[in-house]
């Protein structure tokens, strides 16, 4: 946590004006109570009604500095903090943007999400907290201890007691109650979840008559909720009654030892009346105080996780060398490539050769979880490879820079990504400088042209977050059309024609031949159909090469080939060729 | 507004829709209201909840209004012990410590009192309200279970799940804390109002100008900050929206090498953010030390007119402590009352959903059908079926179809083409609008819901299988099964060895999103559940995408095993099930557009064929 508020040192200046205007604040705050027992004793006892007049005066002009201090305060502190937050903010995403995969996996993306959004929003609220209380709470405190203390020193014993008694309580409900909050959250987080599994297997439920079933495993954890809740209630709700009778108790205290200390003259009654107040003000400043200790090691959990972001370097290094001159038949290689992810011992792809020549398709056939789209990722140099070398043009791509690398390729990720904003937009991504006759004709070629035009908005209609208003099809036209913009060297189709009916898939493809000719295709697919016809086609499994070449060859020499074609095609398909 | 500027508020609208559930609550007690449809109805609706706990209820207000009572009086005791050392130092007479010392105890004695009071008072009011979230949480699942197909199909997951979770919630923490805390303040405040009129009217009236004073502050500046809350809402909307799609975008923003452009964006929503975050900051931070102003000027006022009447002799000394006390609790039950009625009305707005899911239409009663299918053959007939999911516009015309015992039916088609339409009426998942389906020349409507379901088994894409053991997944299907039962299904299923192999093998726990086990293992023991569900017909989806090939082909063998000797409705995939079929319903765009065998629909020439050239033909 205090790593991270370093990256307040910018807002120093500020920082500084809260402390001091605070301080004037909590002075003028604190001398109101001694003015007004003056009144009592120097003004009321010896019937000076100017002097109470006069001190009245002064009292308001104290309220009036520490009122327009005060607002300064939280001028200068709304600032500093809500600031921090942006800063930290930006910070955070901008170091998201160059992490390369390994990084985005290590972390997960749905904890990233929840880094930038939930946990620095919760360090801003401490930070806006910490400004406004615990700058002004310990101020409070040792300004109203100072005050009591110069007021009566021998009265100001009962605090001694008192305030450590009140601290002690409040510690000790908090350790009790702490572990609880968490057990709710756990039941909490239970009945969601039996919940969500409800909703989601409602049709399975219903098939299989299990309703009642259901109702018991709800009823346990709805029942397991109460009792933790009412368990906890019944400590917490101690907490209140509790402050209020050691506060009034100390109060009744001050009283009778202040009486005592009147009859022997050595307080006056004004004194004591200062005193009462101030008493107040340190009780509550300790609440105050106690209420941050509690927020803090929440916070710190956030603050962990915000520096793990802000501290993981990405292992992708950019080159400095330029790629040679486009040459027609540039080729891209991989050479006994192989590839660990960090968290695995066995790698994910090992020993990979294979050439793609611009003008021919290859393809890339195998199960889940066989390594095709590491392959491509490994290609985007999203990822950098254990061991061997990707050469494009030649040149190992390690060398280059990594805008200058994908600025030769199109990749069409399996899970279609669209962002919110217009069609043309999201085409543009391909191509910045793309006009309109560029983007129809890309969405023509992806069979994307005519539902785009069905709407009145035409390129300019807006998809919501995710493209979530288009079907799963629509979205991956659009996204084939935006990769067709680019006109790129090579062409990546990561298994991108699955959400496609037949009929599209078959028009798209005879369509996309066209664009690109002069292009190398290179298409991950679990359908066999799909890639039949490719120049070159790679069988992987488990993260290895088990065959290599054309439909017909892979046919004869390849089982986990034939496998897949014979579960696909059926056996009399194959019997046919 | 230049069309520019239109063009990206539109943008901007459409981020932040999907973040709506995110964004509420986020401004804390200055966010833009919910207003409630029926604030009065909905609350009395809600107080009869409250009807079993009444007698508690009665305690609490009792306790309420004794701690608050207790909390009021005792300042003026306090100040009778100032008003006598006063005396006695005026009048220079001994202090009486015997009359201090006995209002001290009858002080200690109140404190003793009120506290104990405000402990039962609050421990009753939380029992109260959990049991009331106890008793919501209860009727909302159990009415989810009532509820027809339709309102599932029409709703997402999140939408439902946040009224059973979130709002529940709120109303739960609102009946805690702040009905009791509505009572106190109230009575606080009239209670204070009587105990000032009662020392000195003259001080009453001054203290009496403050509060317009207050209420003028608060409510300038609450609406003031509330827009600036509601303007932060939305650019934290916006900002969550645009952190969330570029980081699931992530692939996407590197391969076109788009990096910085996503910033600016970030940068130009976190700057606007920021300048609304910080005045809602402000303008809510300036609140109190104004407040403490007009509280600080009440007081000064106080201390010294109360300090001239006490010369004049027309007030005790104590009175004016008690009643500059009185003066700075004065204002605080009127804040607070405030917050608690906003409180209030988005609760009252978190009930009206809850009572919205409440009041949603179930599935009619059934309980009057006493016909049971004894003997099940598995004979399958739509006569004249018409379907719609709305009624103007029907999918299903007129559709006939005949399944003999032990026949399979494939249903072919591209995604998204209605498939699951057909799955819908045979197991009455909806009701179809005219016509009948008939199983062993049965009406399906004559029968129970749960019989007609209990004569389908299912194995869909979508797994569903529970956070449990993968024995209870097994065992899902049917009740009491046995150790027996469920592995020799598992092996039938072809799902024992992989069972075997993990370390506490039947024993495993699901986790909850069962992602310890792949794709394909998750089809193979929901295959395993219909072999031990052992049911008389079959719906079967064959897709296998996602799933490794090894396991594909494991699958195949399972759903083989399955459908040996039922009838069965096949989504089907496979060349060899699809050719083998006694029937194929050729579905596009929610229709049932062509019917026929392999062999007929081939001659027909016509949607059929061309899928079937375009998949399965070199």
């Amino acid at each position: 946590m205090i790593k991270l508020f370093k990256n307040l040192k910018s807002y120093w200046k500020n920082i500084v004006g809260v402390l001091t205007f605070t301080m004037i604040g909590v002075l003028c705050e604190l001398f109101l109570p001694r003015l007004m027992g003056n009144i009592v004793d120097n003004g009321v006892v010896n019937g000076d009604i100017n002097y109470i007049l006069k001190t009245g005066l002064q009292m308001i002009i104290f309220a009036i500095v520490g009122t327009s201090s005060m607002i300064v305060s939280a001028y200068l502190s709304s600032k500093t903090a809500t600031g921090f937050g942006r800063d930290l903010r930006r910070m955070v995403f901008t170091k998201v943007e160059g992490y390369s995969l390994n990084e985005m996996e290590k972390l997960g993306t749905s904890s990233l999400i929840t880094r930038t959004t939930n946990d620095i929003n919760q360090i801003q609220q401490v930070a806006i907290m910490s400004l406004r209380m615990m700058v002004r709470a310990p101020l409070m405190l040792i300004g109203g201890f100072v005050m009591a203390f110069s007021t009566n020193s021998t009265l100001s014993r009962v605090l001694l007691i008192s305030g450590p008694l009140l601290l002690i309580v409040i510690a000790t409900i908090g350790r009790v109650a702490f572990p609880f909050f968490k057990k709710i959250q756990e039941k909490i987080d239970k009945i969601n979840k039996v919940m969500r599994e409800e909703l989601s297997g409602i049709r399975v439920i219903r098939a299989f008559n299990k309703v009642d079933f259901e109702k018991k495993r709800f009823e346990k954890a709805n029942k397991d909720l109460t009792e933790t809740f009412l368990k906890v209630t019944r400590i917490m709700t101690l907490v209140m009654p509790l402050i209020m009778i050691i506060l009034n108790f100390t109060n009744v205290a001050v009283i009778w030892f202040g009486s005592n200390l009147i009859s022997t003259n050595n307080m006056e009654v004004g004194q004591l009346m200062a005193f009462i107040q101030y008493v107040m003000q340190i009780m509550f400043s300790l609440i105050m105080v106690s209420v941050i200790f509690i927020m803090i090691p929440r916070a710190s959990a956030s603050a962990t996780r915000i520096n793990e972001v802000l501290e993981l370097q990405s292992d992708i290094v950019d080159g400095v060398e330029k790629l040679p001159e486009n040459k027609e038949g540039d080729i891209l290689e991989l050479k006994d490539v192989t590839f660990n992810y960090f968290d695995s011992e066995t790698p994910a792809v090992k020993d990979i050769s294979f050439k793609v020549k611009k003008g021919q398709t290859t393809a890339i056939i195998g199960g889940t979880g066989s390594g095709k789209s590491t392959i491509l990722n490994l290609i985007m140099r999203f990822f950098e490879p254990t061991s061997g070398e990707i050469l494009l043009n030649g040149k190992n791509i390690k060398n280059i820079s990594q805008d200058e690398l994908r600025k030769h390729f199109s990749l069409i990720p399996q899970k279609t990504v669209l962002f919110t904003g217009t069609i043309r937009d999201n085409i543009k991504m391909g191509k910045e400088d793309a006009t309109d006759e560029e983007i129809i004709e890309a969405l023509k070629i992806a069979q994307a042209y005519d539902f785009v035009q069905k709407n009145k908005e035409g390129l300019d209609y807006i998809l919501s977050q995710g493209g979530k208003n288009l079907s799963g099809g629509q979205k991956q036209r659009l996204s084939i059309a935006r990769a067709i913009v680019r006109r790129p060297d090579f062409y990546l189709f990561d298994d991108s024609f699955s959400a496609l009916d037949f009929k599209t898939d078959k028009i798209l493809r005879e369509e996309l031949k066209k664009v690109t000719q002069n292009s190398g295709v290179l298409i991950v697919a679990q359908r066999i159909s799909t890639i039949m016809d490719a120049e070159t086609i790679v069988v992987l499994d488990d993260g290895e090469i088990v065959g290599m070449g054309n439909h017909k060859e892979l046919l004869k020499s390849c089982e986990v080939y034939r496998e897949i074609a014979q579960s696909q095609l059926g056996e009399e398909a194959l019997k046919d060729e | 507004m230049s069309e520019e500027n239109k063009d990206l508020e539109k943008k901007r609208k459409a981020k932040r829709v999907n973040n709506q559930q995110g964004g509420r609550g986020q401004g804390g007690r200055f966010a833009t209201l919910e207003k409630p449809k029926d604030f009065s109805g909905s609350v009395r609706r809600l107080a009869g909840y409250l009807k079993p706990y009444r007698v508690r209820m009665a305690i609490v207000i009792f306790m309420a209004i004794g701690a608050t009572i207790f909390t009021v009086i005792s300042p003026i005791i306090i100040g009778q012990i100032t008003t006598s050392l006063y005396n006695s130092i005026t009048t220079n007479t001994p202090i009486d410590f015997n009359f201090i010392k006995n209002t001290i105890f009858l002080l200690i004695g109140i404190y003793l009192v009120a506290a104990s009071f405000s402990y039962l008072q609050q421990f009753l009011m939380a029992s109260v309200s959990q049991r009331l979230g106890y008793d919501l949480r209860k009727q909302a699942n159990d009415k989810i279970h009532k509820l027809p197909l339709k309102y599932f199909d029409s709703k997402t997951v999140g939408e439902i799940l946040s009224r059973v979770t979130n709002d529940i919630d709120t109303i739960i923490s609102t009946m805690q804390q702040s009905v009791t805390q509505l009572i106190t303040s109230a009575l606080t405040f009239i209670g204070i109002f009587v105990m000032m009129l009662i020392i000195s009217p003259t001080l009453t009236l001054i203290t009496l100008v403050t509060i317009p004073l207050s209420i003028l502050i608060t409510r300038n500046i609450a609406k003031r900050s509330q827009v600036y809350f509601s303007k932060q809402a939305n650019a934290l909307g916006e900002l969550n929206g645009h952190v969330e799609e570029t980081y699931t975008g992530h692939v996407t923003v590197k391969a076109y090498s788009r990096e910085n452009q996503f910033i600016e964006e970030f940068n130009e929503i976190n700057d606007r953010l920021y300048s609304h975050a910080w005045k809602a900051q402000f303008v809510s931070g300036i609140i109190m030390p104004l407040m403490s102003l007009v509280n600080n000027i009440g007081y000064v006022f106080v201390a010294v007119v109360g300090g001239i009447f006490v010369l004049r002799g027309n007030i005790t000394i104590g009175s004016v402590q008690a009643f500059m006390q009185y003066t700075r609790q004065f204002t605080q039950p009127i804040v607070q009352t405030a917050e608690i009625i906003n409180i209030l009305q988005s609760t009252v707005a978190s009930a009206e959903r809850v009572f919205e899911l409440l009041d949603e239409d179930e599935e009619y009663d059934e309980s009057n059908k006493v016909l049971k299918l004894e003997r099940p053959r598995g004979e399958v007939e739509f006569k004249n079926v018409t379907f719609g999911y709305t009624k103007e516009k029907p999918l299903i015309k007129d559709m006939n179809l005949y399944a003999s015992p032990g026949e399979t039916v494939a249903i072919v088609g591209p995604t998204g083409a209605g498939k699951t339409t057909i799955v819908n009426l045979l197991m009455r998942f909806y009701e179809i609008d005219d016509g009948e389906i008939l199983i062993d020349g049965v009406n399906t409507k004559d029968l129970k819901r749960e019989d007609v379901r209990k004569l389908f088994g299912m194995v869909l894409q979508d797994t569903w299988l529970f956070n449990g053991t993968i024995k209870e997944n097994i065992a899902y299907g049917k009740e009491n099964a046995t150790d027996e039962e469920i592995m020799k299904a598992a092996k039938l299923a072809q799902a024992d060895h992989f069972i075997r192999t993990l370390p506490k093998g039947y024993d495993t726990v699901l986790n909850e999103e069962a992602s310890n086990i792949s794709q394909g293992q998750k089809q193979l023991l929901t295959i395993a559940r219909a072999i031990l569900a052992n049911p008389t017909i079959l719906i079967l989806d064959e897709a296998t995408s996602s799933v490794d090939t090894r396991t594909e082909i494991l699958i195949q063998k399972g759903m083989d095993v399955l459908m040996k000797g039922r009838t069965s409705f096949v989504i089907a995939h496979r060349l060899s099930t699809i050719k083998n079929a006694d029937m194929i319903l050729v579905m596009n765009n929610g229709q049932i557009i062509e019917q026929g065998t392999h062999e007929e629909l081939m001659k027909l020439n016509g949607f059929y064929a061309d899928l079937y050239n375009s998949q399965f033909a070199a």
